[in-house]
């Protein structure tokens, strides 16, 4: 059985190292962030002895950086660092909202990107707003670094891309320019502390005469991984983001989920309100453009 | 099993010691340092009565490992009054009969200490959304809300009075 251990290496070689250790001896080895779910499922059931390899010393996963054509967020930015960094607010107000709305304040101040991102959860908040940014996923192994869309990261509910030995430093995030911007919406029963019934990540790029020359729609919870929908990208493409062409895009989302009904919604309601949530995400990202392009 | 060696500072003060690798900070505070004053509520991050600050942020001490917290600084409610006084947020809490039984009032001291640092004086909006993780099933919560607004006041004009030359 083995027995619980933690480790927190302060830099990424030895991080490595130790899941390389476990790996070879067949040891089970989570990879530890902001905790929040960990300890969740470590008392829901899953307490089978393990090693917490705690990757938050490691400077890499702890960096913000704007330099460059790309943004980067180190995967153990906690969500209340990102909302207090007015620089992403204004670069990314859709993720920024997005991470925004992940549990208390006491949460926040724990939880992190990564986690949330490899937690994989379909109705993870975050997930929606990075598919629409295409995020990239910046992995380390032992035998050097790899790239990885997000859309290809998250796998299934709960299950990511990660290979044994792997970690997720954190994510590339092209920089938008002042022309294009994204929004996030989610819905659930109350105003705050939920978890999302239907979530949508939109962000479009307009011309100086107001045409949308680029788009990315991801839709959240009605599937069981957040779902990139580029009919309803195209169906935004070379329109005015006026009503017909938003409706086309609504349409496009409730087509494309594939939702369950649970207690949270049913199908017909999840199908209908991912319609509703994507048109509202577009417009309030075309309106972000255009409020910063006046 | 192995233990682990942990050294911090709580509530100011350097403090050593021992605990198992999944063994939460709540768990620690409360049977191995007998800072029972942080509450036990849920365990899984939904209640708020186990709050306390983790260096510079609230958190919650359930969904904390005691492990994590080597070399930082945690701050718990024992740490909020001054020896016999109590805070002006518990002062608060009293005065408007802003608690019954008690088991929440700990980490609600401790979150709005945490708003009242970074937020003087926030509006009623503010102070619910930045409470939305303490529950409270006894007050009905608006009491609670109002002892907030009162004390920021109260605290604000403190505040002022003390900048203002003699
Ligand atoms: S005991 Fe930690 S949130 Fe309830
Ligand atoms: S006073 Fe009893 S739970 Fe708040």
């Amino acid at each position: 059985m083995g027995s619980f251990a933690y480790a927190a290496p302060d830099n990424l070689a030895d991080a490595l190292a130790v899941l390389e250790q476990h790996k070879n001896a067949g040891q089970r080895i989570q990879i530890f962030a902001g905790g929040t779910d960990v300890l969740v499922q470590l008392k829901a059931g899953d307490s089978e002895p393990r090693t917490f390899l705690d990757v938050k010393n490691i400077r890499e996963t702890q960096t913000i950086s704007l330099k460059g054509d790309s943004a980067f967020i180190g995967a153990t930015i906690v969500c209340a660092q990102l909302y207090e960094n007015l620089a992403l607010k204004e670069m990314f107000p859709g993720l920024i909202e997005s991470a925004d709305l992940i549990g208390s304040t006491q949460i926040q101040g724990k939880a992190t990107l990564g986690g949330n991102l490899c937690n994989a959860s379909p109705a993870g908040d975050t997930i929606a707003a990075l598919y629409a940014n295409k995020a990239i996923c910046m992995i380390a192994g032992k035998s050097g670094s790899r790239e990885l869309p997000v859309e290809d990261f998250v796998t299934g509910v709960g299950r990511n891309a990660l290979k044994p030995g792997e970690i997720l430093l954190g994510l590339k995030l092209p920089k938008p320019n002042a022309n294009t911007s994204d929004a996030y919406l989610r819905f659930i029963p109350r105003t705050e502390m939920d978890i999302a019934v239907v979530g949508a990540g939109v962000s479009i790029t307009l011309d100086d005469e107001g045409v949308c020359v680029d788009a990315t729609v991801a839709i959240s919870a009605v599937a069981v991984t957040t779902l990139l929908v580029p009919e309803a990208a195209q169906a935004l493409i070379g329109s005015s983001v006026d009503e017909v062409a938003l409706q086309a895009a609504a349409q496009a989302s409730s087509a494309a989920a594939r939702p369950i009904s649970d207690k949270r919604g049913t199908k017909e309601f999840r199908r209908k309100v991912v319609g509703v949530l994507t048109r509202r995400a577009a417009l309030i990202a075309a309106n972000r453009v255009k409020g910063e392009a006046e | 099993m192995s233990k682990m060696h942990v050294s911090a500072s709580v509530n100011g003060e350097p403090v050593e010691f021992l605990c198992e690798p999944q063994q939460s900070l709540l768990n620690v505070l409360r049977d191995e340092l007998n800072l029972t004053g942080t509450k036990e509520g849920c365990t899984t991050g939904d209640c708020g009565a186990c709050s306390v600050m983790l260096d510079d942020r609230l958190v919650c001490s359930c969904l904390t490992l005691a492990a994590e917290v080597q070399g930082k600084s945690v701050g718990t409610i024992e740490g909020v009054a001054n020896g016999d006084t109590l805070h002006p947020i518990q002062q608060a809490l009293l005065e408007h009969a802003a608690l019954q039984c008690g088991v929440c009032t700990p980490g609600y001291v401790v979150a709005i200490k945490a708003l009242l640092e970074k937020n003087p004086l926030p509006s009623e909006s503010e102070i619910r959304y930045w409470l939305a993780g303490n529950l409270c099933r006894c007050t009905g919560y608006d009491k609670i809300i109002t002892a907030v607004q009162d004390v920021a006041q109260q605290m604000a004009k403190a505040d002022k009075n003390a900048g203002e030359p003699a």
